[in-house]
């Protein structure tokens, strides 16, 4: 992949102060700060060197229960399934459910865009953290690529991100006078109300849903040790030397 | 003097031409369209958010029913990303099974778009004549998958099952003799492989029949030539890729750019269009299902000579095989396992990019080492093309906003998720 170690070494000359810049598998990826990404965005499109003339993708990420599985081995003995599946998890939220979210001690909202180059056929991720968790705001990439205006009008619909500087920023996926950010964590997956018919009324009426959240194969963290880095692998056989250290 | 009055004008969503459940708010002076809004989300399933509470593999089915006339590409596009992230690696056969059906969508999608687009500006018997064709390929993903439409096929890892030695075979009943069905099944006494070449070699007589009717056709020109007309730099500003990158003379395909399964051992080419307007969308389109059919021939070819597994053999991802199952208690774990837990993923981030027939299908994934996926975006090509609508209607007669549709390609499927 040398285009992409080329492509590497010009976003380290271009943006000598970021310490962000990382290969993730087959692409480039960057972290900006919500206040430099205008410019960094400008610099992206028009350099020569750069030219991510097309802006592929753009999406909201909401992190708040990134790591968290619902599986409790440990207090569940030989029990059935149902006891060792967390009840309070994102999977069995329902409507009015009081779920707290933890603390995460990271931005919770982050606006991912991958960019194509044509020129240099190489792609880019850009990431950039809202910093408030309560009122994420990030500016818009509208006036750079015309296509980040649905792309940013579908990440504020369904995680609530609002972009500064968006000319136009309505709800685009979900129904007209939709309450609430479905794709947020803390939405329950079978939604806050349901429609049907009714004869007596002559219309149509909302009501809170009446389907029971069901979780039918609980959401489980691996330890796999294929997975595991070198570092860890390192730390844990630097942890068995201490402890067989001090048991000697 | 007659008053003349601007109109806003509902455009579907019932609406023939509205290719399913597009509402457009249309701001007319006159007929000439001043500024059109589409409203979409009506085919809103909430995909993604189902994807985050299922395991990988019970995701894939969800993917057909995104862009549900190419259906496997979809697959395609999703698997790539698991694999990505996996690192597993896709034996050679699977990879050309693949290419051999990511083609054959490619030919479905573009005879029901040839055929929609005909039926909406004029041209009756277009749809017809696509149908027939596309009921040869329906019956190779039934073959194969055992559905006509949502076939659950590609796996992480591979493909579901080898094709199979015989085709399904039609049978007499009151509507049909016994003579109209031995002639409606003479293609189909072979394998699959025999009958997808049978259609490999009549299909560019059937393109041929479908030129005849339209590209010299006067009509035809008038409602297409000029119409929807966007430079390179503009198409590139839009997020335009696929036929709709390559109509406004680009060259860029990731199957050459960004060669993935085995592209880069196959012999075709990319058609560009030179005016960027729905009739050179139409000659690419047109251009591409004869290169499509090309690639299927050489994947015949191949397949017919080199024989291999289909999977992986990494029964973390893939399930081992039955008679493995009744006598290795390994095997029987791995099995169980993977259908009550399904695999974790290492944590991180991948992001993976297909030649879908309408553009680039692209599946970023972000997994936080769970079973299932932390956060799944799918990157529908019909997307930026319908948001480009407004830009390409302008200026233009109302009847031109239906062959703008049309040109677009657009299934709501993928557009809504």
């Amino acid at each position: 992949m040398s285009r992409l170690d080329d492509m590497l070494a010009s976003l380290k000359a271009a943006f000598p102060a970021n310490e962000s810049i990382v290969k993730d598998i087959d692409l480039a990826t960057i972290t900006v700060a919500p206040a430099d990404l205008p410019s960094v965005a400008l610099t992206l499109r028009d350099d020569p060197s750069l030219a991510f003339t097309q802006l592929s993708d753009l999406c909201g990420v909401d992190y708040a229960t990134y790591g968290q599985d619902e599986w409790n081995t440990s207090t569940a003995g030989a029990a059935s399934f149902s006891r060792a599946v967390d009840s309070t998890s994102v999977g069995r939220l329902s409507f009015g459910s009081d779920f707290e979210l933890p603390d995460i001690g990271r931005a919770r909202f982050v606006v991912v865009s991958h960019l194509l180059s044509i020129t240099h056929g190489v792609r880019l991720r850009v990431r950039c953290e809202a910093p408030d968790d309560s009122l994420p705001v990030v500016p818009s990439l509208t006036t750079v690529w015309a296509n980040a205006d649905w792309y940013e009008r579908e990440a504020f619909d369904l995680f609530g991100i609002l972009f500064e500087g968006h000319p136009d920023l309505r709800r685009i996926l979900t129904d007209y006078g939709f309450v609430g950010h479905p794709f947020r964590k803390d939405f329950p997956l079978v939604g806050n109300v349901e429609m049907r018919y009714d004869p007596v009324k002559g219309r149509v009426v909302y009501e809170p849903v009446s389907i029971e959240p069901r979780v039918l194969v609980p959401r489980v963290i691996r330890e796999d040790a294929r997975y595991v880095s070198g570092e860890v692998e390192d730390e844990a056989a630097a942890a068995a030397a201490q402890a067989g250290q001090s048991a000697a | 003097m007659p008053e003349i009055r601007n109109y806003t004008l509902n455009f579907g969503p019932q609406h023939p031409a509205a290719h399913g459940v597009l509402r457009l708010v249309l701001e007319m002076d006159g007929e000439v369209v001043e500024r059109a809004d589409p409203h979409i989300g009506l085919l809103h399933r909430g995909t993604e958010k189902l994807a985050e509470s299922k395991p990988y593999n019970q995701t894939i089915g969800y993917m057909d029913r995104l862009d549900y006339v190419s259906m496997m590409c979809n697959e395609h596009g999703y698997v790539m990303a698991i694999e990505k992230l996996l690192g597993v690696e896709v034996p050679e056969r699977a990879q050309y099974i693949r290419v051999m059906f990511d083609e054959i969508t490619r030919i479905l999608n573009h005879l029901m778009w040839l055929g929609a687009h005909g039926l909406d500006i004029g041209a009756m018997s277009m749809f017809l004549y696509c149908f027939r064709e596309r009921e040869d390929l329906m019956d190779c993903y039934e073959a194969v998958s055992g559905a006509r439409l949502h076939a659950t096929y590609y796996r992480p890892g591979g493909v579901a099952r080898d094709l199979p030695d015989q085709m399904p075979k039609y049978e007499a009943n009151r509507f049909r003799s016994a003579a109209q069905v031995k002639k409606q099944n003479e293609a189909r006494d072979g394998s699959m492989l025999d009958f997808i070449e049978d259609f490999a070699n009549r299909f560019p007589r059937c393109v041929d029949e479908y030129e005849t009717l339209l590209t010299d056709n006067r009509i035809w020109k008038q409602r297409t030539v000029g119409i929807g007309v966007v430079t390179p730099e503009r198409a590139l500003q839009l997020g335009f890729t696929g036929p709709m990158l390559r109509g406004s003379n680009t060259e860029w395909d990731l199957r050459k750019n960004e060669p993935y399964e085995v592209y880069d051992r196959i012999d075709f080419d990319i058609p560009i269009g030179m005016n960027g307007d729905s009739y050179d969308r139409y000659l690419v389109r047109i251009e591409e299902m004869r290169q499509s059919n090309r690639i299927i021939k050489q994947c015949i070819d191949w397949l017919r000579v080199n024989k291999g597994p289909v999977i992986t053999e990494d029964h973390k991802v893939a399930p081992p095989r039955r008679s493995e199952m009744k006598g290795d208690m390994e095997a029987l774990i791995h099995h169980f396992k993977l259908f009550t837990e399904g695999f974790s993923l290492p944590a991180g981030e991948s992001y993976a990019a297909v030649e879908h027939p309408k553009g680039e299908f692209g599946c970023y994934l972000v997994s936080d080492g769970a079973n299932k996926p932390y956060r799944l975006k799918v990157r529908a090509a019909g997307f930026p093309h319908l948001a480009a609508l407004d830009e390409m209607a302008r200026g233009h007669m109302l009847s031109d906003v239906v062959a703008l549709i049309g040109t677009q390609d657009i299934v709501f499927g993928e557009i809504d998720r």
